[in-house]
C-alpha cells in the first residue's frame, strides 16, 4: 500500500457510513428485500415484471416485493413505514443467527454479501424488533472468529494466504492485511532490512510504464 | 435502476491496486452528470404536478428520484476526492516533478490543484529551519550512517549532485554516496 495514501476509512461499524468512504458506497450498494406500501409511479419501468402497467401511470404496485440497494431503502425508509417496509436478510434472520452461535468460523462470509458486519450494523437504522438480537450476533460472530484471524494472519509468512482469507468478509480481510503487514515490517527489522533503502513502492510501479515512454 | 454509472466510477478506482491514480473518466462523469439533470427536470415537472394538479401520490417517486441524486453526488464526491488523496501521494512518494504517464492521468483541474499543493508545501517547507528551509520530504526515516552504498542495476550515465562533482553510474557498479543525494537517485528507480 502506498505509504502518503489514507483513503477515507469506512464508518459502517458506527451508527453513521462515511459519506466518502469508497467502502461504505460498496456496502450500501448490497441489497436488501422491501415491500412498498403503496405504489410508486412511473418507475414501473425498473419492474418490468411487476409494472402496473399504462392505466396505473405505469406504477409499481403497493405491496410488491422487490430487492433495493442499502442506499435507496434507507432513504426511502421512515418509521411510519408510509413507502417501504423493509425485510431482513436471510443471514441476519433467527436461523442463521443460530448457527453462527453454534459456530461461528465455519461461515463462509464472503459469500454471505462481503459486507457482513457493515452491512447488519446499518440495518439496524430500519427499527426491527429484532435489533438487540441482530447486533449481538454480529458482535458474538466476530468475537469468535476473531482469534483465528489473528492467528492466521501473525503466522502466514510469505506464503499463498488465498484459503486464509476465502471465507472472510471485508472487514475482516481487512484485520488480516494489517496483522500481515505488522508481520511482515517486524520479519524485515528483525532481519536488518529496516535500514535499507528502497525506492517506493509507487514509484517501482510507474517505472514499467516510464520505459516506453522513453522509447517514444 | 439509477446510479450504475457512478458506481462504476467508484468501483474502478477502488480496483486500482497500492493507491495508484487511473486514467480521469471525463467520459463516465458526464454520463453521471447527464443522468442527474435528467432526474432533476423529471422531478422539477413532477413536483409542479404534484402541487397544482393534486398528484399527491407522485411523492413517493419524487423521493426515490431524490434519493437517485443525492447517490450520484455522493459517488462523484467520493470519486473525486479519492483522486486527490492519490495526487497528493505522488507529491510526497514521487517529487515534485510528475513523469508524462502519470500527468495524462490527471484532469486539468487536478493538475491545478496538485500545482497549488505544492506550492504550499513549499512556502511551509521554506519557513522551517531558519533561512534555508527544510525538505520534509526526504528522509522519512533516520539515517543510520552518513554514506551509503548503492548498486546501479542499469547504465545511466553520468549523475551530477548538488555540489557539482559528478558520478558515473554504470551498470553493475557500486559507489559510496553521501546520503542526501540518495532521494534524488530513488526518483530515477
Amino acid at each position: 500500500m502506498s505509504e502518503a495514501y489514507f483513503r477515507v476509512e469506512s464508518g459502517a461499524l458506527g451508527p453513521e457510513e462515511n459519506f466518502l468512504s469508497l467502502d461504505d458506497i460498496l456496502m450500501s450498494h448490497e441489497k436488501l428485500p422491501v415491500h412498498t406500501e403503496t405504489p410508486i409511479p412511473r418507475l414501473g419501468t425498473f419492474f418490468l415484471d411487476r409494472s402496473g402497467g399504462a392505466e396505473s401511470d405505469n406504477a409499481i404496485p403497493e405491496g410488491s416485493k422487490l430487492e433495493l440497494p442499502l442506499w435507496l431503502a434507507k432513504g426511502l425508509f421512515d418509521n411510519k413505514r408510509r413507502i417501504l417496509s423493509v425485510e431482513l436478510p436471510k443471514i441476519y434472520q433467527e436461523g442463521w443467527r443460530t448457527v453462527f452461535s453454534a459456530d461461528a468460523n465455519v461461515v463462509d462470509l464472503h459469500k454471505m454479501g462481503p459486507h457482513f458486519y457493515g452491512f447488519g450494523s446499518q440495518l439496524l437504522h430500519f427499527d426491527s424488533p429484532e435489533n438487540a438480537d441482530i447486533s449481538q450476533s454480529l458482535l458474538q460472530t466476530f468475537i469468535g472468529r476473531f482469534r483465528r484471524i489473528m492467528d492466521s494472519s501473525q503466522n502466514a509468512y510469505n506464503e499463498d494466504t488465498s484459503a486464509l482469507v476465502a471465507r472472510l468478509d471485508e472487514m475482516e480481510r481487512g484485520l488480516f492485511q494489517t496483522g500481515q503487514k505488522g508481520l511482515n515490517d517486524f520479519q524485515g527489522w528483525e532481519k536488518g532490512q529496516a535500514s535499507q533503502i528502497t525506492a517506493s513502492s509507487l514509484v517501482q510501479n510507474y517505472k514499467k510504464r516510464k520505459f516506453t515512454d522513453m522509447e517514444d | 435502476m439509477f446510479c450504475e454509472k457512478a458506481m462504476e466510477l467508484v468501483r474502478e478506482l477502488h480496483r486500482a491496486p497500492e493507491g495508484q491514480l487511473p486514467a480521469f473518466n471525463e467520459d463516465g462523469l458526464r454520463q453521471v452528470l447527464e443522468e442527474m439533470k435528467a432526474l432533476y427536470e423529471q422531478n422539477q415537472s413532477d413536483v409542479n404536478e404534484a402541487k397544482s394538479g393534486g398528484r399527491g401520490d407522485l411523492i413517493p417517486t419524487i423521493k426515490f428520484r431524490h434519493c437517485s441524486l443525492l447517490r450520484n453526488r455522493r459517488c462523484t464526491v467520493a470519486y473525486l476526492y479519492d483522486r486527490l488523496l492519490r495526487i497528493r501521494a505522488l507529491r510526497w512518494e514521487y517529487g515534485s516533478v510528475l513523469p508524462n504517464a502519470l500527468r495524462f492521468h490527471m484532469s486539468a483541474e487536478e493538475m491545478e490543484w496538485f500545482n497549488h499543493y505544492k506550492k504550499s508545501l513549499a512556502t511551509y517547507m521554506r519557513s522551517l529551519g531558519g533561512d534555508e528551509g527544510l525538505d520534509i520530504t526526504q528522509d522519512m526515516k533516520p539515517p543510520k550512517s552518513l554514506y551509503i552504498e548503492v548498486r546501479c542495476l542499469k547504465d545511466y550515465g553520468e549523475f551530477e549532485v548538488d555540489d557539482g562533482t559528478s558520478v558515473l553510474l554504470k551498470k553493475n557498479s557500486q559507489v559510496f554516496l553521501v546520503l542526501r543525494y540518495l532521494k534524488s537517485c530513488k526518483s530515477l528507480a
